[in-house]
């Protein structure tokens, strides 16, 4: 089976601070991975390492078998093939919804201004955003916002998604919207890893659930397995406390 | 006691709107060349070298701590003692008040522009940076024009500031705006009427800076109100 993104051995200093201590993971292609745990215990970290927004210390990331390292031809380009998805959206406030969609295929893929747009409308209609293409993203809803983000991820076309907290800092009926756009990408095969604790979110579409504590995959397991019965303490007291 | 006649005259004149026209000009060409060179410099004094940071830190320094007087007389009477070149006939009062209001402005720009830089959230160069554009589209696609929202007041203020300024380059023979009132009070003892056609003349150029900072400002805040 190919895999899609692979952590091997990975470790994380920031200074003097361990944040992430050996972390192994491999996702497969189409894989939708979970990643849950307390704050701080290195989720985004693990995941912002996958397209280079961090520097890790040692240990090797494989993108498609090709490793993330220094070189920024090579971090760009591997960054147009895994897209990422923020948990403050990161809209350009200074663009119109549809100009943060076709901003990056002008500029990298070197689109027409026509075709860009066009394809741009095809993922902002897939959002269901495709009325507000011309206001500026102050004019929309956090959820409106984010689904924008989700569609300007997707048009570079990307081979696999990272979200990070995609809805924690969504008022609470907004938080429907974006799981539904994600789920919806899930259904059509997006290799996906989602730092969440929307456990419903897990429980519908994870193949996977991966805890992690203090910089550590403590355990790795299905949503039945790991809400069930987890093998460890801290694992069981995390899900005992978060709702699903 | 006021000669009326003689202040329109003054103001409606040939040597003053020829003084002014060099007060504009230098202003023009010093605030341009600061903002090109303070775009790089802003980016410098955030530097991953520790050293580049220090020498961006040492220059600011220097001509922040100047006075703008001291500068203009360094340029025009030190470089040409220092260096045979800046004794040729080239090297004109506008040439030095150039180099020397350039040399200040570019302080205080780099000063302004890197607040400015750092006033736009490292969100917005993560979320640009995690679609694959490069450093130099993320510079200016997204980080620039947020930046330059965010810098606009304080840089038409240095603007002002600097239009002012200029008025000390009379001490070097310019024949700016100062220069060619003095000239003309010399031969006339006639303050009021000068000073005040003079006054007028500086208080018109702020206010256009003024109108055009607001518009300025109208374009680049696109997406910032609802």
């Amino acid at each position: 089976m190919s895999m899609a993104i692979e952590l091997k051995d990975v470790e994380k200093w920031y200074g003097a601070f361990h944040a992430l201590k050996g972390i192994d993971l491999s996702v497969r292609k189409g894989e939708r991975v979970v990643v849950c745990g307390p704050s701080g215990s290195g989720k985004s970290t693990m995941i912002r390492c996958v397209n280079g927004l961090e520097k890790h210390t040692a240990g090797k990331i494989l993108v498609d078998g090709v490793e993330v390292t220094t070189d920024t031809r090579r971090i760009d380009a591997i960054r147009t093939e895994v897209g990422m998805v923020f948990q403050h959206f990161n809209l350009f406030p200074h663009m119109t919804v549809l100009e943060n969609c076709t901003l990056a295929l002008r500029l990298i893929r070197r689109m027409a201004r026509a075709d860009a747009e066009a394809r741009a409308m095809s993922f902002l209609e897939r959002v269901h955003i495709p009325e507000q293409v011309h206001k500026y993203p102050i004019q929309l809803s956090g959820g409106q916002q984010q689904r924008v983000a989700i569609a300007r991820a997707l048009c570079m076309g990307p081979q696999a998604m990272l979200f990070d907290e995609p809805t924690s800092a969504l008022d609470p009926e907004m938080v429907k919207e974006v799981l539904d756009t994600m789920i919806a990408l899930a259904e059509d095969g997006m290799t996906m890893i989602c730092v969440t604790h929307e456990m419903s979110f897990a429980r519908r579409v994870a193949d996977r659930i991966i805890f992690m504590d203090a910089g550590r995959i403590l355990e790795e397991g299905t949503a039945e397995q790991m809400f069930r019965d987890p093998a460890h303490e801290r694992t069981r007291l995390f899900f005992s406390q978060v709702s699903h | 006691m006021f000669d009326l006649h003689l202040f329109i005259s003054a103001v409606f004149g040939w040597p003053l709107f020829e003084g002014a026209i060099v007060t504009v000009l230098l202003c023009a060409a010093v605030q341009l060349t600061s903002l090109l060179i303070g775009l790089g410099t802003a980016s410098l004094s955030t530097s991953p070298r520790w050293w580049v940071r220090k020498v961006v830190a040492a220059y600011v320094w220097l001509f922040r701590g100047t006075p703008a007087l001291l500068v203009l007389l360094f340029v025009w009477n030190g470089l040409p003692q220092m260096f045979a070149i800046f004794r040729a006939a080239w090297f004109s009062p506008f040439l030095a008040a150039y180099i020397a209001l350039t040399l200040i402005q570019v302080a205080y720009v780099t000063e302004i522009l890197r607040s400015a830089y750092g006033a736009v959230g490292s969100g917005q160069r993560e979320g640009a940076q995690a679609l694959g554009l490069r450093r130099w589209h993320v510079f200016f696609y997204v980080v620039l024009p947020q930046a330059l929202r965010i810098a606009t007041p304080a840089l038409v203020n240095e603007l002002i500031s600097l239009l002012k300024t200029t008025s000390l380059a009379t001490v070097i023979s310019l024949t700016e705006l100062m220069t060619v009132s003095s000239l003309a009070i010399a031969t006339s003892f006639k303050f009021l009427e000068w000073y005040t056609a003079v006054l007028v003349y500086y208080l018109a150029m702020v206010a256009v800076l003024t109108i055009v900072q607001a518009h300025v400002e109208r374009l680049l805040s696109k997406g910032h109100s609802r």
